[in-house]
């Protein structure tokens, strides 16, 4: 019995040890600081901002396919046949019309070649094909699109010095992603640098127009697929302008290599932009065939920015003028440089947390824990007596490696997850409740205090383990389909509950042997 | 020191009292639910939005609104917050703006105009925003459908987790008394008006963990009287069970109750609602247990032995091994 004691003592102070360092870490500046820096708070608590955001990734789907109705255009062009999305809402469809009949073996080998191996390709009556994105290329493209757009938002939020934000894909709804921006209590810069596609593009101009009316007066077939209509202004607060240009870019988002703001030669914040060496020599043997005829066009976020003729051949370097103020022009070239997002977003819930208010919580909650915590630690001591002390021991304990594991995992307090402790707190003091009662009733019946120790944790183990066990199944299912605010209370309440069962039935059993092994044997008397 | 050293109350004998008693508070909450107020959720689950603003000194409501409503802003709610702290801290006002659309685009508008409008029109004070919540309408639906999932799926996995270590009519009987519990604390809000909040959510979770854990301790009782005297009658049996756990009952739920009043009474404005909750939830959870999942058993087995042949006993399935 000894030998036994003391290896399980040792093992209760192993853990004391592992889990006060895991509290406070090597305690250096304080034990206050210390524990701030090892326990990570919510932003309900500390104060923050809390972004929900969703990417229209069925956008990505879009800009694929339409660059494959380009490529199948030039490939198709000896045949005599043309490819072209028909409707909108369904971009993963390309149709193909037209071809002699002598030239459909020519047109199907060029559909099922290895560069459209994504698609399907089916024959719709006399001399037509049909081209439907597989499931699976699809959603390889979405979610290229969302892992892309989580690396640009991190990027420009790292830009922007927010310490420790948290960037993730969210799990409530498809495509969403979960900013937190601790200590940004005014997002409202951040939201809209986040939000900005910053889609960067230079295309050819077909037209332009002074309104939509004549826009439509002008292409009274509506406007052909290989081109599109897009709104701009004519310089600062002009009238708007509508600009008929060709739908594929000729310099667009990843050929950007750098962007910088700067200023034009009359002191106005401009941007100037520097191209990859591939896309210089594309937009080189562009602008140089189209020399003082052609016109372009830079669209930003499918707006026309500006539009100039092709003075001289250009190689890597332009510029984008157009009434920015300084602010704008420093954003969006950050904006450039981190690339451009590969689908538009918009965001589903917005909470901002001052740190006055989370303070506020946090002081109000922990006085208000700590003065319940002492009313119950006060009534288990006249309560149970000795014992008592027991079980405040155990309970204290408890709490101790709760913080502790929070410490070691990095996880999150926030407000539901002290929902969690309070139930923790609840059923440790009725773990401790159950087994002291246990054993008043085996007293009663004669036992002697050693047997009736004995007998109390043997009958109450079996509920304690019930109990325990039915409320982390119903944890663990909560960790599982739930997600913020569910999750944080799932965890701790797991945790806690773990622990409880170590320190109410572990600890508390040692300490009644220990002061058993001080009493002559056979004794009837038992502090509870 | 002990209460309750040898309790004899006849807890199934008052079964039609408890049955009344949850009756008119189910009732009631239904009502409510139905005709009255509704389900009254915050921004979390219904979408909008909400600024909280701290004024200098005690701000005028009415100041406010027309602060407001100069700046066309409408339908707007406001709501004084008094914290118990006073002073600085008491002086806040939520403002809640209902969803301008059904679309999740117009997003942000609301806080700027409120700013705005405040700044313009509210000259009693000096003011600022130290929280806003927006939550668009699919954030929204989505939050709530997840709420219900979750919690649904936990209740199976008690139920399913019970069934395999006692029998099934005891996990039918915890999850109804559990789920009798949610009614009538969310009957509570609705009586009351009060907004349910995802931390709101947080609670009753917390209340369905506490209330399942105080049935099982009194099946738990019962399983075991069941095993030592198979031939007493079952309302005796579970009539002893309960006043053996009786000061245990007594002792846990008093601490735990004692907890979360001191939660309630000095937790503050932002745990309000969570610390309300839980309140409510610690005293129907507890009494739950007694009145709720215990006499289930009891109708159960009355139900089985009148469905039996005459003259066949049929015994409370005594629920499976007890392993030591």
């Amino acid at each position: 019995m000894g030998r036994n004691l003391a290896s399980r003592t040792g093992a209760i102070v192993a853990v004391l040890v592992i889990f006060i360092y895991g509290i406070f870490g090597i305690p250096y500046g304080g034990l206050k600081a210390s524990l701030e820096r090892r326990i990570n708070l919510g932003l309900d608590l500390k104060g923050g901002t809390h972004l929900v955001l969703q990417v229209h990734v069925i956008e990505a789907v879009n800009s694929d396919t339409d660059r494959d109705v380009q490529s199948l255009n030039t490939a198709l062009a000896a045949t005599g046949a043309s490819a072209a999305k028909l409707d909108p809402t369904n971009p993963e469809v390309i149709t193909i019309s037209g071809g002699s009949a002598g030239q459909q073996s020519a047109i199907h080998d060029i559909l099922t070649g290895t560069e459209y191996a994504g698609y399907d390709v089916t024959s719709t009556g006399v001399s037509g094909y049909k081209m439907t994105m597989r499931p699976t290329e699809a959603a390889a493209i979405e979610e290229r699109a969302l892992d892309t757009s989580i690396d640009t938002i991190r990027q420009r939020v790292n830009t922007l010095g927010v310490s420790e934000p948290q960037i993730e894909k969210y799990g409530l709804g498809d495509n969403e992603i979960l900013v937190q921006l601790p200590g940004v209590s005014d997002p409202g810069r951040v939201e809209s640098i986040i939000q900005s596609t910053a889609k960067l593009e230079i295309h050819a101009v077909v037209a332009s127009y002074g309104s939509m009316a004549e826009a439509q007066q002008a292409n009274p077939a509506g406007i052909p697929p290989e081109d599109e209509l897009l709104p701009g202004n004519n310089g600062e607060g002009g009238p708007d302008q509508y600009y008929l240009l060709k739908r594929l870019a000729i310099v667009s988002g990843t050929d950007f290599r750098d962007a910088q703001p700067s200023t034009d030669e009359n002191g106005r914040p401009d941007i100037t932009f520097d191209l990859t060496t591939e896309a210089g020599d594309r937009f080189y043997k562009y602008t140089d065939a189209n020399k003082g005829t052609g016109q372009m066009a830079i669209v930003l976020d499918n707006q026309v920015r500006e539009v100039a003729g092709i003075e001289g051949a250009i190689r890597d370097q332009g510029r984008i003028t157009g009434g920015f103020t300084e602010q704008q022009a420093e954003d969006l070239s950050l904006m450039l440089r981190t690339g451009s997002l590969p689908a538009s977003i918009s965001y589903l819930e917005t909470r901002t947390v001052g740190p006055t208010l989370g303070a506020a919580s946090i002081h109000e909650g922990v006085m208000a824990s700590i003065a319940g915590l002492v009313v119950v630690l006060i009534c288990m001591l006249i309560y149970y007596k000795g014992a008592g002390i027991n079980a405040n021991l155990a309970l204290l304990l408890n709490l101790l490696i709760l913080l502790g594991f929070m410490g070691f995992s990095g996880a999150t307090l926030t407000l539901p997850g002290i929902a969690g402790v309070i139930l923790t707190i609840g059923m440790g003091v009725d773990s401790n409740v159950l087994i002291f009662e246990r054993i008043r009733e085996e007293l009663k019946l004669g036992k002697t205090a050693a047997a009736a120790v004995q007998d109390g944790f043997g009958h109450a183990w079996t509920t304690i383990f019930d109990t325990h066990v039915t409320t982390i199944v119903s944890a663990a299912i909560l960790f599982l389909f739930g997600s913020g605010p569910v999750k944080g209370f799932a965890v701790t309440l797991t945790i806690g509950l773990m622990a409880n069962i170590f320190t109410a039935v572990f600890v508390s059993r040692t300490i009644f042997d220990f002061l058993l092994t001080k009493k002559p044997r056979g004794t009837m008397e038992l502090s509870i | 020191m002990e209460l309750f050293r040898s309790a004899n109350i006849d807890w199934l004998g008052k079964k039609w009292y408890f049955l009344g008693f949850s009756l008119i508070f189910s009732v009631a909450g239904l009502c409510s639910i139905f005709f009255w107020h509704g389900i009254p959720t915050g921004v979390d689950f219904k979408g909008g939005t909400d600024i909280t603003v701290q004024f200098d000194s005690a701000p005028h409501e009415d100041a406010i609104r027309r602060a407001l409503s100069d700046d066309h802003i409408k339908d707007a709610t406001i709501e004084r917050i008094s914290d118990v702290g006073g002073g600085m801290v008491g002086n806040k006002v939520i403002i809640s703006l209902p969803l301008s659309s059904a679309q999740d685009t117009a997003h942000d508008e609301g806080r700027s105009e409120v700013e705005q409008a405040l700044g313009a029109g509210y000259h009693d004070s000096g003011f600022h925003v130290v929280a806003v919540d927006i939550v668009g309408p699919t954030a929204g639906k989505q939050l709530t459908h997840e709420a219900e999932l979750a919690t649904l799926y936990s209740l199976l996995g008690m139920l399913i987790y019970l069934w395999f270590r006692f029998e099934l009519i005891y996990g039918v009987a915890a999850v109804v008394a559990v789920f009798h519990d949610t009614l009538i604390t969310i009957g509570f809000f609705s009586l009351t008006n009060q907004e349910i909040t995802l931390t709101v959510v947080a609670a009753i979770l917390t209340l369905v963990g506490y209330s399942m854990n105080d049935t099982i301790v009194v099946f738990d009782r019962i399983r075991e009287n069941l095993a030592l005297s198979r031939r007493d009658k079952l309302p005796d049996l579970v009539n002893r069970s309960i006043n053996q756990t009786l000061s245990r009952t007594v002792m846990s739920s008093g601490l735990t109750f004692l907890t979360v009043l001191c939660l309630f009474i000095f937790g503050g404005e932002v745990l309000r609602g969570f610390s309300f909750a839980l309140v409510v939830g610690i005293t129907i959870g507890t009494y739950s247990s007694i009145a709720v999942a215990a006499p289930m058993l009891v109708a159960y087995q009355e139900w089985r032995a009148s469905k039996a042949p005459a003259g066949k006993r049929v015994a409370l399935p005594a629920a499976k091994g007890v392993r030591r």
